[in-house]
């Protein structure tokens, strides 16, 4: 594609960047959630990079997916990993944190330094595993608004994400939408299909069936095997079929097989090893509740879906790509037909890619150039009103 | 901004614009890279949006920080409210859709007018290429080989007033225009592009 290198400084970099935590809903007070249970106090961890503007009006909360958290962009001091979103994040990149303050925070019942079920209950002093309630993507976003509130912020430049961000964006756009003035949802959906409950219970389902699980109360020795397999069919459905073809053939690892009937192919190292990986990073109880929380969201809440988008004033940039068969085309394309029926200003971007869901993470070009042009409009139309 | 002189605006571009009320709410099918959406935006502050099939050109269109629907003309509009928009707008587009009568209908139901802007398949250069040199036409308005075009509908003037008269489609404006000027005798057989300002005539 002929977008110009000169608009794209990926060299640059936020620098050393540090989680900050924020705490609300102390006794007496508690934050109630939509199932009507209640839950306090509550901890958000979260990052900024740039600088909030005197209006307070420059602010852009990105949201991130199912396994993301809070460092979105920038290095821990004495880590060489930067955030999940370096590439877009950073001055003069698609977030220009030069113009815009952005933030990043873990999401409720996350496991990242967010209030989670692996956080120690006060009243108990103990773990809360399964008694952490359940929670929704609602939720998950009535906790932004507690932290945006906390900075200051009334309205939001932008709200951003993608997969399960682009729910949490939806959430902003639909339920909140006095507080934004444009929403980028990124392969994302406003209700899960059949196939993708499937494929979350078959996660969840794997890690349940970890005798090591007992029941969500595995303290410090977590279901690490259940866990793994269910990062590992989470891979396969974040890759397209041409995209491993691609990454791997039928190329053999160099790693001696690691049990009976493994093959050694490439593709089964990788997923092993990508499993492994996870459970050092993941709480198992953490992806039981979200991956929860994302299968019982759904926009519409009943109605039509043109319905829930109704009286949107937000501008909003829905993208989506070819190859991704978890969250496909059709489930953008319906968001975008919803909004072109309840009038909605919306651009709609299909992006020929091949790397299926995972794309979001890698287009970083495309969603440069649409992000960034996207952004200095909203925000145009925000200097003349 | 980039400064457009009115100098370098396109002779169709100009036509539409000149057409277009100030303040009023335009679709246009097959935008492209956005060029008259912009002008409209600019010069009649209308409230613009766009549906285009190529990717390059949704770059473009948002780089302009225009709205714009990544997709087809023949599926895009099943969606919009009945006049949804003051002007629907299918210049040099038409020829191109599948299924022609659906998006006609379609066009006329979700705008209150239509713009309809197309290469005049009788113009005389075409006339004369098919009767003394036996090949499809290649020229201005036409510039693509039999075996490279995205045209699948080949209309003439005639054509389409008939069209109109058959479907009972209202015809407001016409506008003929030649390589350099604008056409007044025998636009059939001179003009190379005609655009037209129609409506249902239900409203």
């Amino acid at each position: 594609m002929s977008i110009s290198n000169a608009e794209l400084r990926s060299d640059q970099s936020v620098g050393i960047v540090e989680t900050q935590y924020y705490r609300f809903a102390d006794p007496p007070q508690r934050f109630v959630l939509e199932s009507g249970e209640e839950l306090g106090p509550i901890t958000v961890a979260y990052e900024t990079y740039g600088v909030l503007n005197e209006h307070n009006s420059n602010a852009v909360l990105i949201l991130h997916a199912l396994t993301g958290d809070a460092h979105a962009a920038g290095r821990h001091a004495g880590e060489t990993r930067p955030g999940w979103w370096e590439e877009m994040i950073g001055p003069g990149k698609a977030f220009d944190t030069d113009k815009y303050y952005v933030i990043c925070s873990n999401v409720l019942g996350g496991c990242k330094g967010t209030t989670g079920p692996a956080s120690i209950n006060p009243e108990t002093g103990k773990r809360y595993d399964l008694d952490f309630p359940v929670i929704t993507i609602s939720d998950l976003v009535k906790v932004q608004c507690r932290l945006i509130d906390a900075l200051g912020i009334d309205r939001l430049l932008a709200v951003a994400g993608g997969s399960m961000g682009g729910m949490q964006g939806l959430e902003w756009l639909t339920a909140h939408r006095e507080r934004l003035h444009s929403a980028i949802i990124i392969a994302s959906a406003a209700r899960h299909s059949p196939q993708q409950i499937a494929f979350n219970e078959v996660g969840r389902q794997a890690i349940m069936a970890d005798p090591a699980w007992r029941d969500g109360r595995y303290g410090g020795n977590p279901p690490a095997k259940g866990l793994a397999v269910a990062r590992m069919i989470g891979h396969i459905t974040y890759m397209s079929e041409g995209s491993m073809a691609e990454k791997f053939g039928r190329r053999l690892s160099d790693e001696l097989p690691s049990h009976r009937f493994s093959n050694g192919f490439e593709v089964e190292e990788y997923l092993r090893y990508n499993g492994h990986r996870f459970v050092e990073r993941f709480d198992a109880n953490s992806y039981l509740y979200i991956t929860k929380a994302m299968d019982t969201f759904d926009i519409s809440r009943g109605r039509a879906l043109h319905h829930a988008l109704a009286r949107v004033k937000a501008k909003v940039m829905l993208v989506a790509f070819k190859s991704d068969w978890l969250y496909p085309v059709a489930q953008s394309r319906e968001i975008a037909r919803a909004c072109k029926l309840a009038d909605v200003d919306t651009t709609y971007c299909e992006i020929d890619s091949t790397y299926g869901h995972d794309a979001f993470l890698l287009e970083v070009e495309e969603e440069s150039h649409l992000v960034k042009h996207f952004l200095i409009k909203v925000s145009q139309q925000l200097e003349r009103v | 901004m980039s400064g457009v002189d009115s100098g370098a605006v396109r002779s169709d571009h100009r036509t539409i614009l000149g057409w277009i009320r100030s303040g009023t709410s335009v679709l246009d099918l097959g935008c492209g890279n956005g060029v008259l959406l912009e002008l409209l935006a600019r010069e009649k502050s209308a409230r613009v949006q766009g549906i285009e099939v190529d990717e390059q050109a949704i770059y473009d269109c948002v780089a302009k920080g225009l709205s714009v629907f990544h997709e087809d003309i023949d599926g895009g509009l099943t969606a919009y409210a009945d006049a949804s928009f003051d002007y629907v707008i299918l210049n040099q587009s038409l020829q191109q859709v599948r299924r022609l009568d659906d998006v006609m209908r379609e066009a006329l139901r979700v705008g209150k007018r239509v713009v309809v802007g197309f290469p005049n398949f009788a113009q005389y250069r075409s006339r004369f290429q098919i009767f003394f040199r036996g090949k499809t036409p290649v020229t201005t308005s036409l510039p693509f080989a039999w075996h490279d075009t995205p045209n699948l509908h080949f209309l003439t003037i005639s054509d389409f007033a008939l069209y109109c008269r058959e479907k009972n489609i209202c015809i407001h404006q016409v506008s003929f225009l030649g390589r350099k000027r604008s056409v007044r005798f025998f636009p059939n057989f001179f003009a190379h592009v005609a655009i037209f300002l129609i409506s249902s005539g239900r409203a």
